[in-house]
């Protein structure tokens, strides 16, 4: 068992670090989710511009400016975004949002695509982050090693926000009934307001993570890693923040077993590797049809 | 209101652009589309290619045909990279009543235009799209750069003896026809010899390829041979150092370029590429061209943020030359007559001379140039050029 | 009231001949690769998907995200039916593989096979998906036309798919013939011919009372229900029957595009489709059509100068740069769903009438202005 482990140590690696990048996406989605019954797809490029912002920056100014004004960026991003594309629709129906919110992914990958000139861009090498360590005989960087731990703990201080004071409280409950907390005068705008903040800012720290492992940028870079950061919301149970981070490591580590399938199984075969991204699908599809709830999710009454 | 409103907007639009169509030929302008990516996966290549094309023509803006100067314009059409943009860009093309078309960088798209420059009668000279369907069974596709059975055999011969690999790891793009086809070229030569292969793919918009370069470990590959688009090349570097993969990394012509200088410079990754010219082969280009990108800002970003000269801009620069020549030759503006002069056309270029076989109209070519990525200069080293044939 | 019926009924269809002797007249004059033919063919291409999206969005209250998928299995199934035998024995496609499938079809058989196929995947895939609520179901049937997409270009099915790599040498729009003679079909006509009928159809079946049944499904499931409707059947109908036409829109695209490849059948496409859906009115089909063309010829001609440096005499090389259409073609979406989110037709129909009186409640407003 350890000799297997120590064979195939670089693909645990890399799936449990690129887990707790989607991890932390995934909480984006998941508390929106809870929330608005908004499946936000323009997460993913909220993300992506969070990267890009960083190349642009990090072009002039030393990361430890740099770093704290992509994360404000970014947050201003997810703010702007809820005011200005899904305010306006609150009282619309469900599809009229979800449209807006693929409106606003179409708009911000055909601005970063305009920007960039379509180019992939490089992002920088952030010391510490960016070395490299051997650890059992397996080479990675240290970003690798770090992203769990990150992880962790700032699901561990989200957390304690939402059980532990008034606006957490008041998350929970809108989460639970929108009008009914309406009626006892949680002013939900604000709720709303800081649930995407919370999200941009996790997405902020995800792309500082997922971007230095897999350092370029390009104006899709932040769909796919969006798309399976939702399927590991689902997977957890959608609304649940600890399920979102199991679902996120659980798909990382999947995927890069897919992709190491011939190696790691010994199963010849050129196919695998086409699936790593269908797999994701795949499970989604799955759960959707055996547990809809997902592994944490509260048996919701059906809002429809 | 709104809807009155929304409908007049859209019987306006529908109003405005018949009067703004596409601008008549004057008589003494020839046009020459410009068929390349300027975005997408192969953005990169591509916008280095049009620079070479573009260098030529701000040399040679003119061309005497019949006793007539004609102006040359260039029109440029991005295909985006991708198969399906590929057609629409083709018909804008062949609509602005161009003589010739050139490119495009990445064989896939030169293949999804191919038959929409046919319809329309349009002769296209490929400049380094080296997959053989590009030209095989037709007679408008001509190419000047040579074939993936060429290069793929080279490779894998560089791989074998000079290399000592035994056990080669190929990576391809899904979906890609430049990829899969020149590792499956390698592979049928690399068997041939005797070695042994790994093939896998990775699907389009992946960037973690850190398990690929686990399989390669794994799998004990004494080489990982990679021939994809500089973007998936840069990543490829970047984590096959942070991996601490050590063994060679071997491709061919589209990692011959600045984008992956940059990306290895200061790693610990062994990178050999092959490719159409060497810099410095010919140093009155070479320095032309640097005082011409040097020269304007917007080319400088556009060739990557320096002044290498990539050798697909070599290779654009004698693709416009040579569809220059066959225009003089042809004796005419005329695309049909333009396609039946290129069968015979020749010229010396920067990248060596330049003629056509008469089965698919591709380039005779004999001469493979090697070149080494120094990861502490950031510049190419040449090796010895590769002669097959002689 | 019933010769009125009957006049309206034969001015709309002595308008549909207009448009189709229109089209023929454009086909014989104007050359094949002309830009106006180019978006016509694209934009019917574009409409008939659409409108297979709307039945399902508009008309039956699906959210579904799985057009592009479906289009895929169209474009490959029509795509390896016609390929000439001997192309198929033969090297030239199928490099890398044994091509599996030795026979070739025509050109209907193809269309209709490939409307056929995807209408076959999507009755399999209905079974577990169509029991999920809204975007539920929308999440589900974007990831299945992913897995579609990866089974296509799955190597072990490289001898009936070619793998990953392109198909092409089929029957494109360029070798139509007329029926039993060698002589050229004009491809514009023929693309509004079968796009039209296809639309026909989906216009009698919402009109008949299938098609008021997924009505009653869209605006109440429950009372549907205890209308007596069989709600999943009904649905698997409905998911069906726009796959079906789904995939004869993909066959058609691949005809268009001389060449097909799995890879460019992306979230992205279906994503456009759907905004095209919501620009034309969600539930109006001569929305879907409007919008279709229009968003077409916007986006592949009218618009290009934005990309190339002149726009309407402009000159702005620095601005008017690669991607900027797009940047702008973003921006006017964004405007319509947020402000004018019942697109240009809402869910009402183009008709004769109709235009009528908004032209006079709209001179009768001028009037008003002026007056005052």
């Amino acid at each position: 068992m350890a000799g297997f482990f120590h064979d195939n140590l670089s693909y645990f690696l890399s799936g449990i670090s690129v887990g707790g990048q989607y991890a932390l996406i995934a909480i984006g989605y998941t508390m929106v989710y809870g929330i608005l019954r908004l499946i936000n797809f323009a997460h993913g490029d909220v993300f992506m511009i969070a990267g890009l912002v960083m190349v642009y920056l990090s072009a002039s100014l030393p990361f430890t400016l740099s770093i704290p004004l992509v994360i404000i960026a970014t947050v201003l991003l997810g703010f702007v975004i809820e005011r200005v594309a899904y305010r306006p629709l609150r009282s619309a129906p469900r599809m009229s949002v979800m449209i807006s919110a693929i409106g606003v992914s179409y708009l911000l990958q055909n601005a970063a695509l305009y920007f960039t000139g379509g180019l992939a861009k490089v992002y920088p090498s952030i010391p510490g982050l960016s070395d490299t360590v051997v650890i059992w005989d397996a080479t990675t960087k240290i970003v690798t090693l770090v992203t769990p731990f990150l992880t962790i703990a700032l699901v561990a201080v989200l957390t304690l926000l939402i059980k532990h004071t008034k606006i957490g409280m008041a998350m929970r409950a809108v989460s639970r009934d929108f009008e009914t907390s309406q009626l006892m005068g949680i002013r939900i705008n604000s709720v709303i307001s800081i649930t995407f903040v919370i999200g941009s800012l996790l997405a902020a720290v995800a792309s500082l993570l997922y971007f230095t492992n897999y350092a370029s940028v390009t104006p899709v870079s932040g769909s796919m890693p969006g798309l399976k950061a939702f399927v590991a919301a689902v997977f957890g149970g959608i609304g649940s923040i600890p399920g979102a981070v199991i679902g996120g490591f659980i798909i990382g580590i999947c995927e890069n077993i897919i992709r190491g399938g011939a190696s790691i199984f010994g199963i010849p075969g050129t196919g695998w590797t086409t699936f790593s991204d269908a797999f994701t699908f795949a499970f989604l599809i799955v759960i959707l049809v055996v547990k809809p709830t997902g592994l944490f999710g509260e048996k919701a009454v059906d809002k429809v | 209101m709104k809807r009155i409103l929304f409908i007049a907007l859209a019987i306006a639009a529908l109003l405005v652009p018949l009067s703004a169509g596409g601008s008549s030929e004057d008589g003494t302008t020839v046009r020459i589309g410009v068929f390349e990516p300027a975005s997408g996966d192969n953005g990169a290549g591509g916008k280095q290619e049009t620079l070479g094309i573009q260098y030529a023509q701000s040399l040679t803006p003119t061309v005497e045909i019949g006793g007539t100067v004609y102006d040359v314009e260039l029109v440029l059409a991005d295909n985006e990279s991708s198969n399906d943009r590929a057609a629409t860009a083709a018909s804008m093309l062949v609509n602005e009543d161009v003589s010739v078309v050139l490119g495009s960088y990445g064989s896939g798209v030169s293949i999804a235009g191919s038959d929409i420059f046919r319809a329309a009668g349009v002769p296209a000279i490929g400049v380094t799209c080296t997959n053989p369907q590009v030209t095989e069974g037709n007679t408008h596709y001509f190419r000047i750069c040579f074939l993936d059975p060429f290069q793929g055999t080279v490779l894998a011969a560089y791989a074998y003896n000079t290399l000592g690999a035994r056990t080669a790891y190929c990576l391809a793009k899904l979906g890609d026809d430049y990829s899969s086809g020149l590792v499956n070229y390698f592979v049928e030569e690399f068997e041939a010899l005797g070695g042994k292969c790994i093939m896998e793919t990775f699907p389009d918009g992946n960037s973690d390829f850190t398990s690929y370069i686990a399989n390669a470990r794994n799998g004990g590959a004494e080489v990982f041979f990679s021939p994809t688009s500089t973007e998936a090349a840069q990543l490829i570097i970047d984590q096959s150092s942070s991996q601490g993969l050590t063994i060679p990394l071997l491709a061919g012509d589209t990692w011959d370029s600045n984008v992956i200088l940059q990306a290895a410079k200061g790693k610990d990754v062994d990178i050999t590429v092959t490719t159409f010219y060497p810099e410095g082969a010919n140093q009155d280009f070479d320095n032309g061209f640097k005082e011409w990108v040097n020269a304007d800002s917007t080319r400088l970003a556009n060739n990557g943020g320096d002044d290498t000269v990539a050798a697909v801009t070599a290779m654009g620069y004698d693709a416009y030359n040579f569809a220059l020549q066959a225009i003089r030759n042809a004796g005419s503006t005329d695309p049909a007559d333009v396609m039946e002069a290129i069968w015979t056309t020749e010229i010396d270029g920067v990248t060596g001379h330049i003629e056509l076989e008469s089965v698919n109209g591709d380039a005779v070519r004999n001469t493979v140039y090697v070149k080494h990525c120094n990861t502490e200069t950031g510049a190419w080293d040449a090796l010895p050029a590769v002669v097959v044939g002689e | 009231m019933d010769s009125a019926y009957r006049k309206r009924l034969i001015a709309i269809w002595i308008g549909i001949a207009a448009v189709y002797l229109a089209v023929l007249l454009l086909d014989m004059t104007l050359r094949p690769t002309s830009m106006l033919l180019t978006v016509l063919k694209k934009g019917a291409i574009y409409s008939l998907v659409a409108v297979s999206m709307n039945l399902l969005n508009g008309f039956t209250g699906l959210f579904s995200l799985g057009q592009a998928g479906f289009m895929l299995i169209g474009a490959y199934t029509y795509a390896i039916l016609t390929m000439p035998g001997d192309v198929k024995t033969s090297e030239s496609v199928y490099k890398y593989y044994e091509c599996f499938i030795t026979f070739d079809t025509g050109v209907f058989i193809g269309l209709v096979a490939a409307g056929l196929m995807a209408a076959l995947f999507a009755f399999l895939i209905g079974w577990p998906v169509l029991r999920l609520k809204s975007d539920y179901l929308a999440i589900a049937t974007l990831g299945f036309a992913e897995i579609i997409r990866a089974i296509f270009q799955w190597d072990v099915l490289g001898p009936v798919t070619n793998g990953a790599n392109l198909l092409r040498s089929y029957i494109d729009l360029t070798r139509v013939t007329l029926p039993f003679t060698d002589i050229p079909f004009p491809p514009t006509l023929f693309v509004f011919m079968v796009s039209g009928i296809c639309i026909l159809i989906i216009v009698l079946l919402i009109n008949s009372s299938y098609g008021r049944a997924f009505k009653a499904i869209r605006d109440d499931e429950t009372a549907a229900e205890a209308m007596g409707i069989n709600l999943f059947r009904s649905k698997e109908l409905s998911f069906v029957i726009s796959s079906f036409f789904a995939g004869i829109s993909g066959a058609l695209l691949a005809m268009f595009q001389y060449t097909v490849q799995a890879q460019q059948f992306k979230s992205m496409m279906t994503y456009e489709i759907l905004l095209i859906v919501v620009i034309g009115g969600i539930g109006s089909i001569s929305g879907s059509c409007i919008a279709s063309f229009l968003y077409i010829t916007l986006s592949e001609w009218w618009l290009r100068g934005l990309d190339m440096g002149t726009f309407l005499g402009i000159s702005a090389p620095s601005l008017f740069r690669s991607g900027f259409r797009k940047l702008v073609f973003s921006v006017i979406i964004m405007v319509i769903v947020l402000f004018f989110s019942r697109g240009i037709m809402g869910d009402k129909e183009l008709s004769i009438p109709r235009m009528r009186a908004a032209f006079a409640r709209a001179a009768k407003r001028m009037r008003k202005e002026a007056a005052g």
